[in-house]
């Protein structure tokens, strides 16, 4: 029998939150974290947690496992238990609605503040804008975010000021457009980000890096904005 | 975009670069004073004296000195909004956060003075 501790917390009951202790049957099974969490759920349907595809695309199911980052749906119990303990815990530093689900409210302001979308006023040609595989390919690696907020929530600078820290997510989003050779307003974007807050507030810490289920690297794409805004401002 | 007031440079990117810089000029300094050190083990009053009243020795100890306190200021600063916040102690906290950003400021600048008046006063 693996044993689960899971963070509780329903704001119209409890006073406070607290760990709930479960034992559930894997049956030798290295089942990923969100079976179990189904499991638990069907005998105990007060449990709430966000989930949809259950294979690590939608990014609905972030929450920290045995105290790391990640998609409940494809994290193997082999990885996330530790002496027969799994721990589950909602994503910190954002506010808990109820037991595993967060108020990810000021991440998405975060997100929305960067200009998440293409901006060209040029006039559109007939078909699409043509890019070079070149071009191309520096999108890899900055496209493929599912927005899971495993990272910023994993941040300590986030933690402390995520109304204007813009956190790993949204860097590596930003870079993502201006990085586009379609995009026009790269000046633009620049100048908003060089404040000592935005992007400057990101130390290196790299825990975004370490909790990424995607494999992607914000510090990586943080040292680029950082390298763009010096070209342009000296 | 976040304004500021208290912070050095006004800007990330200049914060940032003076951060680096200053580390720099902090390092070549430290390794010239123990390289010092090890180049002259009779080192005697006399000469030390007179390795710090020299124009170059001075402008190499002030330009430090004032890469000391641009490097204190710009971490202080980073300390003082990452952990006196609204956020986190509540609505007194910007007050606290101005006493305390001003009070970094002038004991730095204090510092430097009487460094300067140190190195010129020997």
């Amino acid at each position: 029998m693996l044993n689960v501790s899971i963070y509780r917390y329903n704001p119209e009951v409890d006073a406070e939150p607290y760990m709930q202790d479960f034992e559930v049957d894997t049956q030798g099974k290295d089942l990923m974290v969100l079976d179990v969490l189904e499991k638990l759920k069907a005998e105990d349907p007060t449990l709430v947690f966000r989930r949809s595809c259950r294979e690590g695309v939608c990014g609905s199911d972030g929450m920290n496992i045995s105290g790391k980052n990640g998609l409940a749906c494809v994290t193997p119990l082999s990885e996330a238990v530790k002496k027969n303990k799994l721990v589950v815990r909602p994503l910190p530093g954002l506010p808990v609605i109820r037991d595993l689900v967060i108020d990810m409210g000021q991440f998405y302001a975060q997100y929305e503040e960067i200009q998440p979308y293409m901006i060209n006023n040029s006039p559109a040609p007939a078909i699409e804008r043509l890019q070079s595989p070149e071009e191309r390919a520096k999108l890899d690696g900055l496209y493929e975010c599912i927005l899971c907020a495993c990272c910023s929530t994993a941040c300590p600078s986030f933690w402390w000021n995520p109304d204007k820290f813009i956190g790993p997510s949204g860097l590596l989003q930003a870079y993502r457009f201006l990085a586009d050779s379609r995009d026009t307003a790269t000046e633009e974007r620049l100048a908003n980000l060089d404040d000592p807050f935005s992007v400057f507030r990101c130390h290196g810490i790299m825990n975004c890096v370490q909790v990424c289920p995607k494999g992607l690297n914000p510090t990586k794409a943080i040292g680029h904005i950082r390298n763009m805004l010096i070209n342009s401002a000296t | 975009m976040v304004t500021s007031v208290t912070s050095l440079g006004r800007s990330g990117l200049s914060d940032w670069m003076i951060q680096r810089i200053s580390a720099w000029v902090m390092t070549s300094y430290l390794v010239f004073i123990v390289g010092y050190f090890f180049a002259n083990p009779n080192l005697d009053y006399a000469q030390w004296t007179e390795l710090n009243s020299s124009l170059p020795m001075r402008m190499f100890s002030l330009i430090t000195i004032l890469s000391i306190a641009a490097h204190a200021w710009i971490g202080m600063w980073c300390v003082l909004t990452d952990y006196i916040t609204v956020r986190l102690i509540g609505p007194k906290a910007t007050a606290i956060r101005i006493f305390f950003q001003l009070g970094m400021i002038a004991v730095t600048l204090l510092y430097v003075l009487w460094a300067i008046d140190i190195l010129w006063g020997i």
